[in-house]
């Protein structure tokens, strides 16, 4: 027991990283202040264009693209990312190499379920839409992409819950966000409690996100029965 | 950046040839693992919510604990909690027992969380109905109950499982032999990026598979409201 407290829960040790793991969090912050956005955006135009495109070639193209990144890792992305572009003779900032592998794998996640939600916006909102004078673009905008977000929330709250807990994968690469700064304060002071810190700072900044989860999904699977 | 140099850095076929066995064996790895911890999430996950159903509140209590901590801290963060902060209290283990533990833990939360919010679904008059004919409390759960609550969950659990076992790739964090791993290595071996394009088409042919399952559960066992 003395020896858990000393290792892991180590309060002169969490004094003494607290403000390196601060800034650790910062950047994690950061990251997914970016990730996020660009991820829902990529994600929304797939999930339009998935849902709109009517030429086989162009649908087989989307589907293709979908299910290849999300059969790749998230973290094979970002190695492929960063390693592999420096061979193109392109030599990518951190940053953006993190921020490219991301979008390549969260277009996909938020692109399937943005379609599930248009999908689950009935028809006749669409042509009641268009019938009262609404362009094609001002129904999709207006009408079937708000009443979409809606039908999904859970599952993009759900999606994004991941997200953030993907940036811990920039860690791989050097990205100095709250796993990495932890781990390389853990090797300045030879005691693991900094990365038992970092896991008690992602559960205090994540587990309301998960609580609310719960309560979401059993309303969805209780409704129904 | 012309053809030939584009081709010389990622389609080599010298390389291929020097290190397809590497990828061959991280396959087999990144394979045997994803198994191995889809079997161990699945069972934990499901055992844990039939023990939730018996309603004794101090062990609910320790189950919601334990699903909500492993579903809001990273799996990376486990894995790296295992595997570096474990042997200061001499608890030591390999990178498969470490990313094959810290990955059934996370998927057994997610699964239990989601069994439990299947097995509530089902309306109480089933257990009713089947502990009235005779049948014991085990019995109506096991032949009555979970069953029924399983079909609900089919879609979602695989959705949890594809989402797990392509976090296998973590383990090359803390340096397992799987698929990610071997090609990074070989590519700082060889020098040429062609063995990250060989690790990708390795993934793709290991979960392409497993994403299409997917698909076909969504539709397949679709909720109907």
């Amino acid at each position: 027991m003395q020896e858990i407290l000393q290792n892991f829960f180590n309060l002169e040790i969490y004094y003494q990283v607290a403000p390196y793991l601060l800034r650790g969090l910062w950047m994690t912050l950061f990251l997914s202040a970016i990730v996020i956005p660009v991820g829902l955006a990529t994600g929304l135009v797939i999930g339009v264009l998935s849902v709109t495109l009517k030429a086989r070639w162009a649908r087989i193209l989307l589907a293709t693209y979908i299910d290849v990144f999300r059969a790749l890792p998230p973290l094979y992305l970002l190695i492929f990312v960063y390693f592999g572009t420096p061979f193109l003779g392109l030599d990518l900032p951190k940053l953006l190499a993190v921020v490219i592998g991301f979008m390549l794998n969260n277009s996909s996640y938020y692109g399937e379920i943005f379609r599930a939600g248009l999908e689950s916006v009935p028809k006749g909102q669409m042509e009641a839409a268009r019938s009262t004078g609404l362009t094609a673009f001002q129904t999709l905008r207006w009408v079937q992409i708000p009443q979409a977000t809606r039908n999904v929330m859970p599952d993009l709250i759900s999606n994004t819950l991941e997200v953030v807990k993907m940036t811990t994968l920039a860690s791989a690469v050097a990205m100095p966000e709250l796993l990495r700064v932890a781990r390389d304060a853990q090797s300045l002071v030879y005691n693991p409690s900094p990365i038992v810190l970092a896991a008690l700072i992602y559960l205090a900044l994540l587990w309301p996100v998960v609580r609310l989860l719960s309560r979401l999904e059993h309303r969805k699977l209780g409704g129904g029965s | 950046m012309d053809l030939q140099a584009l081709i010389f850095s990622f389609f080599n076929l010298e390389v291929i040839r020097d290190y397809w066995p590497d990828i061959v064996r991280g396959m087999a790895v990144t394979i045997e693992l994803g198994v191995l911890v889809s079997l161990t999430g699945i069972v934990v996950g499901l055992l844990l919510a039939i023990v939730r159903a018996l309603q004794i509140k101090a062990l609910s209590f320790f189950i919601v604990c334990f699903a909500d901590i492993l579903r809001a801290v990273p799996p990376l963060v486990v894995i790296m909690i295992l595997f570096f902060a474990f042997p200061y209290i001499q608890v030591s283990m390999s990178a498969f027992v470490a990313t094959w533990l810290s990955l059934s833990l996370v998927l057994a939360a997610f699964a239990e969380e989601i069994c439990w919010a299947g097995i509530v679904s089902v309306p109480k008059g089933q257990a009713e109905a089947a502990r009235s004919t005779g049948l014991s409390w085990w019995q109506s759960m096991c032949f009555v109950v979970v069953p029924q609550a399983l079909r609900l969950t089919v879609a979602p659990l695989t959705n949890r499982v594809i989402a797990i076992t392509k976090s296998t790739a973590l383990g090359s964090v803390v340096g397992l032999s799987e698929v990610l791993n071997n090609s990074q290595s070989a590519m700082s071996m060889s020098g040429n990026a062609t063995p990250l394009m060989m690790g990708a088409v390795g993934c793709l042919i290991i979960f392409i598979p497993v994403v299409l399952l997917g698909r076909w559960t969504e539709t397949r066992f679709r909720w109907k409201q």
